[in-house]
């Protein structure tokens, strides 16, 4: 299986057939291709077996009828006998094979959607800079997986299917060609024509409950997250009666497609029948007419029983081609996505620090959006310099951040370090000049250790517990049995918002990056978390130059300028002192925040 | 796991008759099955060795034709019914599990509870679905069929009767071996499963710290090995699985193989028929197939078994006393006392509420201040009705809380939250939450005084403006105050609010201020805070920590709120 190690080729977008997504899957998995084959040659294994158990069983026993001498019975003995055994092998051999070829189509997979993943992250996936990229990457992980139904469950079994028939069917012509024909005819009918009317029947009746299901699960979210405020406002029995007529809507559209359901088992019953009694219709005749050998009427009355289990798992591959085909799509819709940022092909090198950070014009506008999120935005940061970015949600500063750290390319404008234009530097040696620390630094699942050192990995054991003072956790850590060696992430120990923040905090220290950006890094955390961390960040940052994007305005003070961002233009800039003296958006905020700190009445 | 869970009946009466329906079908089927393989039997030995043709067995093809429409019939029927039926269990499911959730209120379904009971009406219960379908019918068939298989057979022909009945049970008792020898194993590698799975999901999510700190690139080969691990153990785990079916395979074709032999040696003797010995060929595979489909739809019906177990635990969960029936004192002279609650959560040794002592005068406004966690919200939850004190009392007028009727109750009490809950359906809807049968005019006064006309007079179809789930497309403030109107027209004596500016943006946190100012005019109000600015109207500050109240105290200017003195 050497074939399937070497890295595979992403098929580029093309038009016409070639653009359906189910079909350059395919393509993509060519490398399996080989084994793909030899899992349906064991699945035509399979079914010959059956029908040949059965076919050549029914000679046995009318040949036997008539009572020849035994040695004329002998290969059909070992013949039949066979089939019973090897029906089982070459089933167990078509899983094996098939699933593994699979395995490893999806194993090389997940690794280029990874490899083409990695620069539109957090930048540039389909649908932009959101919260939630988090589940945007956990569904695609989901269909990814997905892919493997296009193969196993749709291709496999529709490919074992066709050859099984047509050789059922070659078979059977050649023994009687009328037989042939009414096979042929009602396998088409169950194979073909039943699998088609269900599928769009199936279809057309998800079309029509799709809205009632998404009636009755938004009713159903209603209740339940909602169900506090019901009863609280005694509204949960008239809410629950919208349920239920949601629900009776649901019910009743479910029918129709149950009604189709019904057709498609009973109309592949009566095709099987069909071609058993043309069979006879056809067969007796000829026996009479001596055009087919008495002995063989059997076989050929029985074969059609074998013959139609090759077709039946048609109609659940045609509905699973669907399925795995919009999940193609949208894995499509990722490796297609185009690159937000350009490396260059020779990058210059980062000029060595300390040096000055001009941001000169700096515009960047999202394709797809009406106004560009930053427009002609200037800042100069001076080595050990601390600025603080300010403004409205949705102003741009996000954005000013992410361009910082080269996960943005600018649409217009630069960002220079010492000079040297940081667009011609590779984008790994921009991001260890300039480091950040943000409220969705993200904690993975193993321990501490491990957490930190991804940060700077010949880190040692007195490095890691330094930073973690600094970021005041050397109690937290001193209250933990396994210290270092703590698990935490998604299945590790529970990890407060507040340590979350200081780990992250810690993380970026211990990467000692020359420019340190922190992005709200006290958000979400109650009041007395907040100024904590927001004093201990003021001191950790002390002589390193330091971006801050924050809404806390109280603690800038210390810093040595303000920038107040307002849909992507540079508002207002100053020091604290400064803005807080001048009319505009800082002193309106200024004195809203302060407005919290009056004393109470009584 | 029981193949069939009585309780399932019991729960989705839909259930009952569907299996009447299919064991009465199932009945059927058998019939025609035996009678069809008669009648071939009877054609193709007669066709064979007498030589008849179409007009001589005419009788036998019309009987032949007519056992074939009805089959059709009947599986037309079965897969009509069973999808009809399902789709009713599953109404009659949902219809109880949501009457539960609400009989067992908001403090049962916080936090995870709540995700995972919708995920459980939705996709659980559809999972139902296929074991109705596919699997329910398959095992009332694997009961009947090789029973008249072998009672057709068994006088005809005893030796291939013998060998059906020694080799049938055979395929349960293997699977069963299999599975027994193979449980540790499969545990084992379905954790190694999972956990490879949660590492490659953990990468993944992880992605935009890992190029933060220039690590992605080496993730990727990561990711390439742990994916390979993630193959061999899936692969592992599919060898046995594959394994069951083989010997399921192998048994069934096997004993068909040798029936088939031994009737052609007996034939060859002349001691046998061939009518009989085609009789036997067409029964015997027929005694297999459904117990090799209950063995295929094994594994995809058992997570309906699966979910319908989960909807029962919860339809069996025991739901809190009823409430009382003592009409509720009136308010405005009424006041509301909480001696010595203590409050402790299942599962946690520290009390939320530990003796906690309050007293809210008639038109009052108290502020319950606190850090997180010193059960400020508790308090709200006890006065609202969602949970009773694990000792201690609270007494309206004098009267326990438990014995008055909790609905009429609750109509004394407005209540704000701090992530209020906005329903699918129109702006006017939510607002009337309280109020369904109130006015346009009166809706749109209760906007106005909560500050927030203008924004929906904005909205693109004003009070008919659809919210979607969560309401999406309203700010955080913006829904404060659409639950601050529900709370103006409710117009109730008593006011809970708690942390209603919390994540509020500065001029939102301005607007909604400003209507709570208007709307505690006149009323008892308790409100929960740990930010000074919405505390500022209250006339009496109590401070909660660890579950109980500190002295009363003013803030200070500047210092963190919530420390007891």
């Amino acid at each position: 299986m050497s074939a399937l190690d070497t890295p595979l080729p992403v098929p580029a977008a093309r038009r016409g057939l070639r653009a359906d997504p189910a079909v350059r899957m395919l393509a993509y998995a060519k490398p399996a291709w080989a084994w793909l084959s030899v899992a349906v040659l064991a699945g035509v294994g399979t079914l010959a077996c059956g029908i040949g158990l059965l076919g050549t069983a029914a000679w046995l026993i009318s040949r036997a009828a008539q009572q020849p001498p035994i040695f004329m019975l002998g290969v059909a003995i070992v013949a039949v006998r066979a089939f019973g055994i090897f029906r089982g092998v070459f089933r167990y051999l078509e899983r094996l094979l098939s699933h593994d070829a699979v395995l490893r189509v999806l194993a090389r997979l997940r690794v280029d959607v990874y490899r083409r993943l990695e620069p539109l992250v957090p930048g540039g996936l389909p649908g932009g800079v959101t919260s939630r990229s988090g589940d945007v990457l956990n569904r695609l992980l989901h269909d990814v997986d997905s892919v493997q139904d296009l193969l196993l469950r749709s291709v496999v079994p529709a490919l074992t299917g066709a050859l099984v028939v047509a050789g059922t069917v070659v078979v059977d012509a050649w023994l009687l060609p009328g037989a042939g024909l009414v096979l042929l005819a009602c396998l088409l009918v169950a194979g073909v024509a039943v699998p088609w009317v269900t599928s769009r029947a199936g279809a057309a009746a998800v079309r029509r409950v799709a809205p009632a299901r998404g009636e009755l699960t938004a009713d159903v979210v209603d209740v339940v997250h909602g169900c506090s405020d019901l009863l609280a406002y005694g509204a949960a029995q008239q809410r629950l009666a919208h349920l239920d007529r949601a629900d009776d809507e649901l019910t009743r559209l479910s029918r129709s497609s149950a009604v189709s359901l019904g057709l498609g088992s009973g109309l592949t019953t009566l095709a099987t029948g069909l071609a058993v009694l043309g069979s006879l219709l056809v067969g007796v005749p000829a026996v009479r007419s001596g055009r087919l050998g008495e002995v063989v009427l059997a076989v050929v009355a029985l074969l059609p029983l074998a013959a139609f289990e090759a077709v039946a798992p048609l109609p659940g591959a045609v509905q699973q081609w669907g399925l795995a085909r919009a999940a193609a799509g949208r894995v499509f819709a990722v490796l297609d996505a185009p690159q937000p940022v350009h490396e260059p092909p020779r990058p210059a090198a980062v000029p060595p620090p300390p040096a000055v950070l001009a941001v000169e014009g700096l515009r960047v506008h999202y394709p797809g959006r009406d106004e560009p999120a930053l427009d002609g935005v200037d800042l100069l940061v001076r080595p050990g310099a601390r600025v603080a970015v300010v403004g409205p949600s949705g102003s741009g500063k996000t954005t000013l951040l992410l361009s910082l750290l080269r996960f943005v390319e600018p649409t217009a404008g630069r960002i220079t370090y010492g000079g040297q234009d940081l667009a011609h530097c590779a984008g790994d040696d921009v991001r260890r000049l300039v480091g950040m620390c943000s409220q969705d630094s993200y904690l993975f699942d193993t321990t501490i250790r491990d957490n930190l050192r991804l940060a700077r990995p010949d880190a040692t054991d007195s490095d890691l517990r330094d930073v973690l003072a600094r970021a005041r956790l050397d109690h937290w850590l001193d209250g933990l049995t396994d210290g270092l060696e703590t698990r935490v992430g998604s299945l590790g120990a529970a990890v407060s918002g507040g340590e979350r923040q200081r780990l992250s905090l810690a993380r970026a220290l211990l990467a000692d990056p020359p420019i340190l950006l922190l992005d709200e890094p006290t958000e979400g955390l109650d009041p007395e978390a907040e100024a904590a961390l927001s004093a201990d960040l003021l001191a950790a940052t002390q002589g390193r130059t330091t971006l801050v994007v924050t809404h806390r305005l109280d603690g800038l003070g210390d810093l040595d300028e303000v920038i107040v961002l307002v849909r992507g233009i540079v508002a207002q800039r100053g020091t604290h002192a400064e803005l807080a003296a001048r009319d505009g958006w800082y002193l309106q905020a200024w004195r809203q925040q302060r407005g919290e700190l009056t004393p109470l009445v009584g | 796991m029981r193949p069939l869970d009585p309780r399932l009946s019991r729960y989705a009466r839909a259930t009952r008759t569907y299996l009447a329906v299919t064991v009465g079908l199932g009945l059927a089927t058998t019939a025609l099955i035996i009678i069809q393989a008669a009648v071939l039997a009877h054609v193709i030995a007669a066709a064979e060795q007498d030589g008849a043709g179409l007009a001589a067995l005419r009788g036998s093809l019309i009987l032949l034709a007519v056992v074939i429409a009805l089959r059709a019939v009947v599986s037309y029927g079965q897969e009509l019914g069973a999808h009809l039926a399902a789709a009713k269990a599953m109404s009659q499911l949902r219809h109880a599990l949501m009457r539960r959730a609400v009989a067992l209120g908001p403090s049962w379904l916080a936090g995870e509870r709540s995700g995972e009971l919708a995920l459980l009406v939705g996709r659980g219960i559809e999972a139902l679905d296929p074991y109705f379908a596919r699997y329910l019918p398959q095992l009332v068939l694997a009961g009947l069929v090789p029973l008249a298989v072998v009672i057709t057979i068994v006088s005809a022909d005893w030796l291939s009767a013998l060998i059906i009945i020694v080799t049938l049970p055979l395929i349960p008792v293997f699977m069963a071996l299999i599975g027994i020898a193979t449980r540790q194993r499969m545990h084992r590698q379905w954790r190694a499963l999972s956990t490879l799975s949660a590492h490659i999901l953990d990468i993944v999510a992880g992605l935009a710290t890992l190029r933060l700190f220039g690590r992605a690139q080496a993730q990727a080969e990561v990711l390439r090995r742990t994916g390979d691990e993630y193959r061999r153990a899936t692969m592992t785990q599919l060898r046995l699985a594959f394994l069951s079916a083989f010997v399921l395979e192998l048994l069934s074709t096997l004993s068909v193989a040798l029936i088939a032999v031994s009737i052609g040696l007996r034939l060859l003797h002349g001691t046998f028929d061939l009518e009989t010995g085609l009789l036997v060929l067409i029964l015997a595979p027929e005694a297999y197939l459904p117990v090799r489909a209950v063995g295929a739809q094994f594994h995809a019906s058992m997570e309906g078994v699966t979910a319908a177990q989960r909807v029962f635990d919860v339809l069996e969960t025991p739901v809190p006393a009823p409430s009382g029936h003592v009409p509720v004192p009136d308010l405005n002279a009424a006041e509301i006392r909480l001696d010595a609650v203590s409050v402790t959560r299942a599962g946690r040794d520290r009390p939320v509420l530990d003796g906690l002592d309050l007293v809210l005068a008639p038109g009052e406004r108290v502020a319950l201040v606190g850090p997180s966690g010193s059960g400020k919200t508790t308090v709200l939850s006890l006065l609202l009705g969602f949970l009773a004190p694990t000792s201690g009392t609270i007494r309206v007028g004098g009267t326990d809380l438990a014995a008055l009727n909790v609905e009429q109750w609750r109509r004394h009490v407005a209540w704000v939250p701090q992530r209020p809950y906005l329903f699918s359906g129109t702006v006017a809807d939510n607002v009337r939450l309280g109020a369904p049968d109130a006015g346009d005019a009166d809706v749109w006064a209760a906007l106005r005084q909560a500050e927030a006309a203008t924004f929906v007079a904005d909205l693109p179809e004003g009070l008919a403006t659809r919210l979607g789930e969560h309401g999406a497309g309203l700010s955080a403030g913006q829904r404060q105050r659409i639950a601050l109107a529900r709370a103006f027209l409710r117009d109730a004596p008593l006011l809970l609010l708690d942390e209603p500016t919390a994540g509020l943006d500065a001029e939102s946190e301005a607007a909604v201020l400003a209507a709570i100012e208007r709307l505690s005019a006149g009323r008892t109000v308790l409100l929960v805070a740990h930010r000074a600015a919405s505390v500022r109207s209250a006339e009496r500050v109590v401070v909660l920590h660890a579950g109980r109240a500190g002295p009363r105290r003013a803030l200070a200017v500047g210092g963190p709120v919530g420390v007891t003195a």
